[in-house]
């Protein structure tokens, strides 16, 4: 049956609609001002375009790189490094978490450790990586994996210490055990933070991953980046900057669809 | 009648740091098969932790529990616990809620499907069963937490305040409705409440429990005609002198 909407909810949903097209058009402002801005000082030369860049030269440099494959070579590296390490961190950070809500006392013992652990500027740690393990991938791994891990582990725990334990008393009066309280309740009513976990921590291996190349790699784009600036080619290392922005960008959004897909099933 | 459930002198304390508190002390009952029997007592008083030790979530320091005059074995099927709260999980359709019992219990054969379908179609949930518990009423949800415990075909059911977080005109006809179905499949159940109004609308007897440590302090027959439902209990002449008197027993000794 066709509802009548009086004229003030017409009004409502009318300035709802213009309040989200503004929103719209504004977000698309700022982005083209911001490249238009930056390509006309450069052309006028208020910037220093060799210092500085522009969004032409950075196209151009693309255009270029991309022709010869070779910019696809150093941006598969970064996505293929990015993806073990998050891989990596969820997995291992499921894992802990779990056996630590199996075995209190294992979380009682470890935590003074994690917590330190946790707050460690991680890239201290890489020069030490870089001599343990020598100048290659597995120093980027490990490195970008010591960035996310603990931060993981802390909060996928506090979501499964957090389960209402009225829940808990359900699953055990319909006869659950210990595996059917944490498959059926503890790790489904945890899925909203595990996927937060996982926005947080793709941003954080991606991080992880670029301080890595930093110091030891010979491909990537946090290599080109340092690479680029060392001989002074600044359009390579904003041109890596940028896509890494659309980058990180692309990750966050397929982790949107996960979250869309997570919320949708069961 | 034959006797469901008996208690035999059970006796509970738990520890903390501050000390051991003695909840519940020489709890002794029969309670006969088919029989609607409620417990009332002042908050703290021990009433779920009664019901948790007779579920076999928590083991008694000492007493036993006698179902059908055997010793209760850890893990069986004949008892059913409804809590407070429904607590059905959001993010599994009505469907999954009721069976989590079945797919826990390992009974998800066609038996048991064919039963969970028979209750739902029955009790007015059939046309639910895709539906997210948060686009259910009240008392529909309460229902089918009901059903996902009836899905276990207990004998016996534990009723935790299941209507106390309702506002008060959805709890009267949940408590009727509930009720109903519960004698409808010839079940015993004990149900545990601070609301002395309910527990007379639905017990056959009324154990009234001590202030800590949980005592039976005095055990009252209700004598309704069997076809009244609480909502028609609740009118009858009778309800206001069962209430005066557990009232009073309440005041003297709960």
């Amino acid at each position: 049956m066709d509802k009548i909407i009086s004229q003030s909810q017409l009004r409502y949903l009318k300035n709802r609609k213009r309040q989200h097209s503004c929103i719209i058009i504004m977000r698309t402002l700022i982005l083209v001002l911001l490249i238009g801005g930056w390509e006309l000082c450069a052309d006028i030369g208020i910037l220093n375009s060799f210092v500085f860049s522009s969004p032409s030269r950075i196209i151009r440099c693309f255009t270029g790189m991309a022709g010869t494959g070779i910019i696809w070579k150093h941006l598969w590296v970064t996505v293929y490094e990015t993806l073990i390490c998050f891989s990596i961190v969820i997995a291992a950070g499921m894992l802990c978490a779990m056996l630590m809500w199996r075995f209190r006392m294992v979380f009682k013992v470890a935590e003074p450790y994690i917590v330190l652990l946790n707050s460690l500027p991680k890239s201290a740690l890489a020069p030490v990586l870089i001599v343990w393990l020598g100048n290659n991938v597995k120093t980027i791994i490990v490195a970008a994996v010591s960035v996310a891990i603990f931060g993981a582990v802390l909060s996928i725990y506090t979501a499964f210490i957090e389960t209402d334990p009225e829940k808990i008393k359900l699953i055990r009066t319909l006869g659950g055990k210990r595996r059917h309280i944490l498959t059926k309740l503890v790790i489904p009513s945890s899925i909203p933070t595990i996927i937060n976990t996982m926005k947080v921590n793709l941003g954080l291996s991606l991080v992880g991953v670029i301080i890595g190349e930093f110091l030891a790699a010979d491909s990537g784009l946090g290599y080109l980046i340092i690479y680029g600036s060392q001989i002074f080619k600044m359009d390579w290392v904003l041109m890596s900057i940028v896509i890494l922005c659309i980058l990180s960008g692309v990750l966050y959004k397929l982790i949107n669809i996960l979250e869309k897909k997570a919320g949708h099933s069961g | 009648m034959s006797t469901a459930l008996s208690l035999e002198n059970i006796s509970y304390s738990y520890h903390t740091v501050q000390g051991e508190t003695c909840a519940l002390k020489d709890i002794s009952l029969d309670i006969p098969k088919g029989s609607f029997v409620s417990v009332v007592g002042p908050s703290g008083c021990g009433k779920s932790t009664l019901l948790s030790i007779i579920a076999g979530i928590i083991r008694p320091d000492s007493g036993r529990i006698l179902i059908n005059g055997r010793d209760i074995s850890p893990g069986n099927d004949s008892i059913g616990y409804m809590l407070q709260h429904d607590h059905l999980f959001e993010w599994r359709s009505i469907y999954g809620n009721v069976m989590l019992g079945l797919e826990i219990k390992r009974r998800k054969n066609p038996d048991g499907i064919s039963y969970v379908d028979e209750l739902l179609k029955r009790y007015g949930l059939g046309e639910f069963k895709a539906s997210r518990p948060s686009e259910l009423s009240g008392g529909m949800r309460q229902r089918a937490a009901l059903i996902r415990t009836l899905a276990l075909e207990p004998e016996i059911l534990l009723l935790d305040e299941p209507f106390s977080a309702l506002d008060y005109q959805t709890r009267l006809t949940v408590c009727d409705d509930i009720y109903s179905i519960i004698k409808n499949e010839h079940k015993t159940a004990v149900l545990v409440t601070h609301d002395l109004s309910e527990a007379i609308s639905v017990g056959d007897t009324v154990y009234v429990l001590s202030r800590r440590p949980g005592r039976i302090a005095r055990s009252v027959s209700v004598d309704f005609p069997a076809d009244m439902t609480p909502l028609m209990r609740r009118n009858a002449p009778e309800f206001k002198d069962y209430f005066n008197i557990l009232w009073k027993e309440l005041n003297e000794n709960g």
